[in-house]
């Protein structure tokens, strides 16, 4: 019962990984590019936590956290380049 | 009932993967780059905190972990989504017909 709901909570931020990436491809504006970035991020957290969960491997969730720094570092350093082009 | 925490967990699971479907859903129908912002920042956040209780409920021995991830978001998604709305401010990527007022505009115009 509970692998089957892991499964399709897996299905589903696949979908939604692509759909977040059609708007990263099409978006006219850099900032709507930035935002969908965002959210790729934020769904790929979710997805090492399913590489967690299926590994059974509680130090995949350090490379979360590290990963959850570093894109937040990303975001923030690529809007403020839009804002002022330095 | 250890069987019975595997399935509210895979349950919390599944529900914070349907808000991070409906974040994703507003990403791609949202009109406006604001509504953008919103959708996608705010419903995944909640979306990604559901998801982190969840595995909590399924491997109780990760939650400090999960917490310190957790904490994380809470800090980070509400500045990166002030940060992008800055950004598409004084880009000038906001302008659509479908936004009437701009107050901030008007008060930067106001001034000297």
């Amino acid at each position: 019962m509970a692998e089957v709901l892991i499964t399709l909570a897996a299905i589903i931020t696949c979908v939604t990984f692509l759909m977040v990436l059609w708007r990263f491809i099409k978006g006219p504006s850099p900032v709507d590019r930035i935002i969908a970035f965002d959210g790729l991020t934020i769904v790929s957290i979710t997805g090492i936590l399913f590489a967690a969960l299926a590994a059974e491997r509680g130090i995949y969730l350090d490379v979360a956290l590290v990963y959850a720094l570093l894109s937040f570092l990303g975001v923030i350093v690529v809007a403020r380049f839009l804002e002022r082009g330095f | 009932m250890a069987e019975f925490l595997d399935i509210l967990g895979a349950l919390l699971l599944l529900a914070g993967t349907i808000f991070l479907l409906l974040g994703g859903l507003g990403l791609v129908r949202m009109p406006d780059i604001y509504n953008r912002i919103q959708a996608g920042t705010k419903a995944t956040t909640l979306g990604t905190l559901l998801s982190l209780v969840g595995v909590a409920f399924l491997h109780p021995e990760w939650s400090l972990k999960l917490l310190l991830i957790g904490v994380f978001l809470l800090f980070t998604n509400p500045l990166s989504s002030q940060v992008l709305a800055r950004a598409a401010h004084r880009t000038g990527a906001h302008k659509s017909s479908a936004m009437i007022v701009d107050h901030l505009e008007d008060d930067l115009g106001e001034k000297p």
